[in-house]
């Protein structure tokens, strides 16, 4: 029974077949396998994290109902997303104005690649099947990862739901139906199923589906003469988007060990609505997407002190652009594919001192139909060598990571041979025993190297581009106190100051003409910042729990490029002075309520800090209202949420307009 | 408990309060005034509009004033005059003339020609045509040129056209289909030459000049020139100066002379030329020669005798001003005080700089303009 029912999941899960109908069909039997032994995760040996990340997980994350992972990141301090507005809209993230490059983001262990651009757009990726997200600055603390982990100046870990079964329990099926603003219509399926005691299998399969429309409205008044100005409120068009993802994994444990393995399809048409400006108030770029890997990792303790953790992934991406303008047509398909392997050691050398040594390989390619394209390839190798050292209330760690680049190309001229040796230090110390405060530290040098289109876009790319690096200095407190029997049941504090540089920044200069930009290494920004979060957790009744959860941002991030310029000396763009967020949530019974407040500071679009270039502060706040109930083992849980409800209009990318207040439905059943 | 929650209450209403708190509104940027010179005494013209481009996407196209009588500068002009219009003056300016009473600007990314009152800059109306470059005008009529032709049965390359519009009127009475993505224009006798660039068709550019003959506004013929043209000045001698962009690699930029009595090219200048101003019997020019094989750019500055047809020796510019200029994308010469402008447009996204310099080449002045400050134009005295 076992080997069938692995075998014809497996099938399913590989060949994206409709699995509904296959499970429909099989009633729900959990009186089988009793005495089973859970399938469980098993902590990874080694010393616990020195830094530990800023984090959204389980009921937190759930109760925000945010559409995709960019929505949550919002929450998190020290950082910005780039919104390009919409269900469809581009996502970024600038992790401590370092640049989106800058940031690494890993899905289920294994990094995102995307060498055309190095932009990973993460209003795609789902909240659905999600089931933490963390973000480290400087790097995952940790001396037993892949080389890639020491890779960015910053790293988001998306960690999907694994399957985890109460005693008795062999299978968990979620719909989920969200329908709202926007002419949304997005059911999503999980589907959990435990195979053996050793072997679990998740699948989950999501369609997103939307026109995509909405009002915004553009207003100045004149000053000193309130009469007149203009008011305008328009539709925004060529947002829609019809998207689908398929996604299915199989989680093994074995003595001292685990293994995964994952396939992702992600295919989706999306309109680009483009930027608006005077009587251009739409625009009819399309593109389609379509993206899949597979990806495997496996880890075990060999021997009491040794353990080994092996990582693999097959990528193939594909980008069709198209802009059925009149005047100019363009129309472009680009092909990319990745190869990744990764092997990492952990030798436990005494209880306190463990060192570790990971390898990984990693090849590019980028297909693209443009003329005189370059046809680049990139063969990556990393060796990183870490250790630490973990007492009672010290912990330290170094690393030190080594990167070779080479670059093949079929036309035009190759990027040289590049060796960079980057380190990063991290120290944790609790300086007395009965005081839970933790002062932590950290120094990392990195660097991102320059993305495809920056060496080689057909007429815009160049070949000679360095590396852009950055260097990130960090000192903070963290102190975090639980009281028993108290209304105030749990705090927590964390405040970190840091400064960093970001040096030979790869910037677009002009070309020959306006519409033609080429890349170099100019820029130089230098970046101090404050961020501040604080969460506690209250038991305000017998059954009204409540967890409030704020942070607080503050950066100076200057642009000292060329003395020269008019704007030496001036906050680098889009980046606000002040930001921060808040949370609410209250659990009360079957109710479940969150408010969540947003607030992004005045800020500049453009390098000049002027008033033509000034851009107002923005806030959002977000409500919603669920409601839970279990009929015959069946859960139901219903969400209404209203989104920016004071139906602020704002732009977070110039002339790309966001949405007003929007609302959103969500049934969810458990079986 | 009960104290606990009258907290709770207390600290959500304020943050309610503090949220829904007014967000200070929008305003319309005013404009920069600064006095950069003493009042000038000029005979023919008031002043000079300066058109700057804006990004592509930023919508921040705007329009300065220098103010011969006053030496004040003006800078971003457009928005207070006119408050009322959607979004300002709109993406990407590409061409400023004054034809009688009136003003026209390009407005290439909006797809529109903005009409003003010249004197006040008062908005008129606005003539809508997609992707809209430049301007000519004669005889009562303005016409502009546009990527935009007809869609043919490959949509990759549509031809251009010209369209002509009444200057009383302000509709478009006319349209002539050109060569692939037209560029300036100038009138000689009852003929429109249109300099054709193919911009969009790399590395398949064209490399004509279209003449039309404005009575039956037909295309009569194509004259070979060179690759990739933009600039097309007349002189006082009905002589065109045509310049050719290159294709960016191997083959270079170049200034042509075409003799419009037998249409055909008549001289070669083997110098770069990005822009160009014919003052008088000198034609002042500057180029800004990109490559993609060294990835670098070259910039010069040259002026050419058009009597005699000679490249003169030295630069227009000599007190070494030019190293301070990152990219020159303007220039214009005052037929009657010789002083000569010149705009850097720096990175293309932040403000650039206006510089004024004597007959002798000597700075007068420089100020802070818009974003890629790029075309002028001049403001009579009288109307």
């Amino acid at each position: 029974m076992r080997i069938p029912l692995l075998r014809s999941t497996l099938y399913a899960v590989l060949a994206g077949c409709p699995i509904v109908s296959v499970i429909a069909q099989q009633p729900s039997d959990s009186t089988r396998t009793k005495d089973l032994r859970e399938v469980a995760v098993i902590a990874p040996r080694g010393g616990k994290e020195i830094a530990p990340g800023q984090q959204l997980k389980g009921a937190e994350l759930q109760r925000l109902n945010a559409q995709s992972v960019a929505d949550a990141l919002r929450f998190f301090s020290g950082i910005q997303i780039k919104d390009y507005g919409g269900i469809g809209g581009l996502k970024t993230v600038d992790v401590r104005s370092m640049g989106t490059n800058h940031t690494g983001v890993f899905y289920d262990g294994i990094e995102l690649g995307n060498a055309q651009n190095g932009v990973v757009d993460l209003g795609r990726f789902s909240l659905d099947n999600m089931e933490e997200i963390t973000l480290y600055n400087g790097q995952k603390s940790s001396i037993f990862q892949p080389a890639k982990d020491y890779g960015s100046s910053g790293s988001i870990y998306l960690s999907t739901l694994k399957p985890r079964f109460a005693q008795g329990e062999k299978r968990h099926l979620r719909g989920t139906f969200k329908t709202g603003s926007f002419g949304l219509v997005n059911p999503s399926i999980l589907w959990q199923e435990k195979i053996s005691n050793r072997v679990a299998a998740s699948f989950s399969g999501e369609w997103t589906n939307a026109n995509g429309r909405y009002k915004f409205r553009y207003r100045k008044t004149d000053a000193h003469n309130p009469a007149a100005g203009y008011d305008t409120t328009a539709v925004r068009k060529n947002g829609d988007i019809n998207a689908f993802r398929l996604e299915g994994s199989l989680h093994g444990v074995m003595d001292r060990g685990e293994w995964s393995s994952k396939i992702y399809f992600y295919d989706s048409e999306r309109g680009l609505p483009g930027f608006m400006a005077n009587n251009l108030f739409k625009h009819v770029d399309r593109q389609w997407d379509r993206n899949f890997f597979v990806q495997s990792s496996w880890r075990k303790d060999i021997s009491p002190r040794y353990s080994l953790m092996l990582n693999g992934k097959y990528a193939y991406d594909y980008t069709h652009y198209l802009a059925p303008d009149t005047a100019y047509y363009t129309e472009n398909c680009y092909y990319q594919q990745e190869v990744y392997l990764s092997a990492a050691n952990q030798f436990t050398v005494t209880k306190w001192w463990n060192v570790g040594l990971s390898g990984d390989f990693q090849w590019n390619k980028l297909n693209a139909d443009l003329k005189n394209f370059s046809y680049p390839q990139r063969f990556t190798t990393l060796v990183a060598l870490a250790t630490s050292v973990n007492f009672q209330r010290f912990s330290a760690q170094a690393s030190l990571l080594n990167t070779n680049m080479n670059e093949q190309v079929k036309r035009n001229a190759a990027s040289p041979f590049r060796q960079e040796l980057t380190p990063a230090v991290f120290v944790s110390w609790q300086p007395f025993n009965k005081i839970p405060v933790t002062w932590r530290s950290f120094y990392k040098r990195i660097f991102r190297m320059p993305t495809f289109n920056d060496l080689y876009y057909t007429d815009i790319g160049n070949s000679n581009l360095k590396p852009e690096f950055t260097t990130q200095y960090n000192t903070g407190l963290t102190w975090n106190h639980t009281f028993h029997g108290k209304v105030l049941q749990e705090i927590g504090m964390e405040t970190d100051v840091y400064y960093n540089e970001v040096t030979d920044k790869i910037v677009a200069v002009p070309g020959a003409s306006q519409f033609r930009w080429t890349m170099m290494n100019l820029g130089f920004v230098k970046i101090k910042g404050i961020d501040v979060k604080a969460r506690a957790a209250w038991q305000v009744l017998e059954e009204l729990q409540v967890t409030t959860r704020a942070t607080y941002t503050y950066q100076e991030a200057r642009d000292y490029t060329d003395k020269s310029d008019s704007f030496y000396g001036h906050q680098i763009p889009y980046i606000p002075w002040h930001s921060g967020s808040l949370i609410i949530g209250g659990l009360y019974k079957a109710w479940d309520v969150n408010y969540s407040f947003v607030y992004t500071g005045e800020r500049y679009n453009a390098k000049a800090n002027i008033p033509e270039n000034y851009a107002l502060p923005w806030y959002t706040s977000d409500v919603s209202l669920a409601y839970a109930r279990t009929v015959n083992k069946t859960r139901f849980r219903l969400t209404a949420q209203v989104n920016n409800l004071l139906n602020q209009y704002y732009d977070v990318v110039i002339n790309y307009p966001m949405p007003g207040r929007n609302f959103k439905f969500i049934l969810s059943v458990n079986i | 408990m009960i104290k606990q929650l009258r907290f709770i209450r207390t600290a959500a209403v304020l943050t309610v309060l503090g949220m829904a708190g007014c967000r200070n509104g929008d305003y319309i940027v005013p404009p920069v005034v600064t006095p950069v010179d003493t009042p000038v005494a000029h005979q023919k013209y008031k002043g000079f509009y300066l058109l700057n481009e804006g990004n592509m996407g930023s919508n921040k196209c705007t329009l300065d004033f220098f103010d011969f009588t006053t030496g004040v500068y003006k800078k971003n002009i457009y928005a207070e005059v006119n408050p009322n219009v959607v979004k300002e003056l709109g993406d990407v300016g590409n061409d400023i003339k004054i034809y009688g009473s009136k003003l026209y600007a390009v407005i290439n990314v909006s797809n529109k020609v903005e009409v003003l009152d010249a004197a006040t800059a008062r908005r008129i109306q606005q003539i809508d045509l997609q992707n809209c470059r430049y301007l000519a005008f004669a005889n009562g009529k303005a016409y502009i040129s546009s990527y935009a032709g007809p869609v043919v049965i490959d949509p990759r390359s549509p031809l251009g056209i010209v369209a002509e519009v009444d200057t009383a009127t302000l509709q478009i009475t006319r349209k002539v289909e050109v060569g692939y993505q037209p560029e300036e224009m100038a009138v000689i006798g009852n003929k429109l030459y249109v300099a054709n660039s193919g911009g969009y068709r790399p590395p398949d550019y064209d490399s004509t000049i279209s003449v039309i003959d404005l009575t039956t506004f037909k295309e009569i013929k194509k004259i070979h020139v060179d690759i990739n043209l933009h600039r097309l000045k007349a002189d006082s001698d009905g002589d065109l100066y045509v310049t050719s962009r290159g294709d960016y690699y191997s083959r270079p930029s170049a200034l042509y002379v075409v003799d419009t009595k037998t249409d055909a090219v008549k001289n070669r200048f083997a110098v770069a030329a990005s822009n160009l101003c014919i003052a008088g019997d000198t034609a002042y020019l500057y180029g800004s020669e990109y490559s993609y094989n060294t990835a670098s750019w070259k910039i010069n500055y040259a002026m050419v005798n058009v009597k005699t047809e000679t490249l003169l020796s030295g630069n227009f510019i000599t007190d070494g001003t030019e190293r301070n200029i990152k990219m020159p994308y303007g220039i214009m010469v005052d037929p009657e005080t010789k002083d000569i402008y010149v705009t850097d447009a720096r990175d293309y996204v932040s403000p650039g700089t206006l510089y004024c310099f004597d007959k002798t080449g000597k700075k007068r002045w420089s100020v802070i303009t818009g974003d890629i400050p790029a075309h002028f134009v001049f403001l009579p005295a009288k109307q």
